[in-house]
């Protein structure tokens, strides 16, 4: 079987999902179920105080007993709030030490601080974390977060819920040849073919979640992104054609083919 | 008269409570909450020994959707 590893723990799915955006829990259950992820992602936030104490929670329709949930730190732009927000994390899934972390430097694009990434990471490791990280494509970064004793590196495809897909194909392909732990495309998948690149330069698995909830049928939408994946980790291990730069190769045989009909003179005297 | 902020909102409380009865109080219990008090993690073993000072600072926090 060709699986997934992280942190030790085997996943069939190489298509991970985030919880957000979705119009009810009933969407997003619908959602994940048919993305076949069985990684998703989470945020934590304050609960409303002394109001509607009875409103649903996520947690009920997406049980963490069928689900391996990954928190995020999603909106966190300093290493303490990051921190604090995955050690909350731990306790409210009774001690579950698998994480996202993203340590954000910019409002407007959502752009991942890599230096406060970096020092937030060595925190969390350090707590016996096991941390998947969210970092730009730079692949000097991205194996430094990996010899930290980062679990997963998430380098981005293009910016958080753009969804303009795969920008620079050729840095993910470094960071991908130097690692040794799994990487993932986290943010910028748009629709189907963007997840089947990722997975077809050699990603280990693709994060999503707007492109999916943001779809007019999310999960239509969730059911190709499923299929995207899993065509794009079979091209990758079938391994592709050459390219063949301006020159054809006939896919029929070149022998045999019938000659051309002998041409019957117009008014059949001979 | 003791005075709690949580999640950033000032409470007024007549006299000191640990954390499970704040929880009672803020109708959350048996919910899958985390709580914090003053930059730490309240194990929720905890919950009943705990006692809240006027001034302590709580985050209390649930699993919402995201990415």
């Amino acid at each position: 079987m060709d699986n997934l590893v992280i942190a030790g723990k085997t996943y069939s799915s190489r298509l991970l999902v985030g919880t957000g955006k979705y119009k009810d829990f009933n969407e997003t259950r619908a959602a994940v179920e048919a993305s076949g992820a069985e990684i998703i992602t989470v945020a934590i936030r304050r609960t409303n105080i002394g109001q509607n104490a009875n409103e649903p929670n996520l947690l009920d329709a997406l049980p963490p007993s069928k689900y391996t949930l990954l928190p995020n730190t999603a909106g966190c732009y300093t290493v303490d709030d990051a921190v604090r927000t995955l050690r909350l994390a731990r306790e409210l899934l009774d001690g579950h030490s698998l994480v996202k972390l993203e340590v954000l430097g910019d409002p407007r694009t959502l752009y991942p601080n890599v230096v406060e990434t970096l020092k937030a990471a060595e925190i969390l490791i350090k707590e016996d974390f096991q941390v998947m990280v969210y970092t730009s494509d730079d692949p000097i970064m991205a194996k430094q977060l990996e010899e930290m004793g980062c679990v997963a590196v998430m380098p981005l495809a293009s910016l958080i819920g753009s969804g303009m897909g795969i920008l620079n194909p050729w840095n993910l392909q470094i960071i991908i040849d130097n690692a040794k732990i799994p990487v993932l495309v986290d943010a910028g998948v748009g629709t189907a073919s963007d997840a089947t690149i990722a997975m077809e330069l050699g990603c280990d698995g693709v994060l999503m979640n707007t492109a999916i909830a943001a779809a007019q049928n999310p999960v239509l939408m969730a059911s190709a992104m499923r299929k995207a994946v899993e065509a794009g980790r079979e091209a990758y291990l079938a391994g592709r054609m050459a390219k063949k730069l301006y020159s054809a190769s006939p896919s029929s045989p070149t022998e045999g083919i019938i000659a051309q009909a002998a041409k019957k003179p117009a008014n059949g005297n001979s | 008269m003791i005075q709690l902020t949580i999640n950033g909102q000032p409470r007024q409380f007549e006299a000191p409570i640990n954390v499970t009865q704040l929880i009672d109080h803020l109708a959350l219990h048996g919910k899958r909450i985390a709580i914090e008090c003053n930059g730490e993690i309240v194990p929720r073993s905890r919950f009943s020994e705990q006692m809240l000072a006027h001034g302590d600072q709580l985050e209390v926090v649930v699993a919402v959707g995201g990415g």
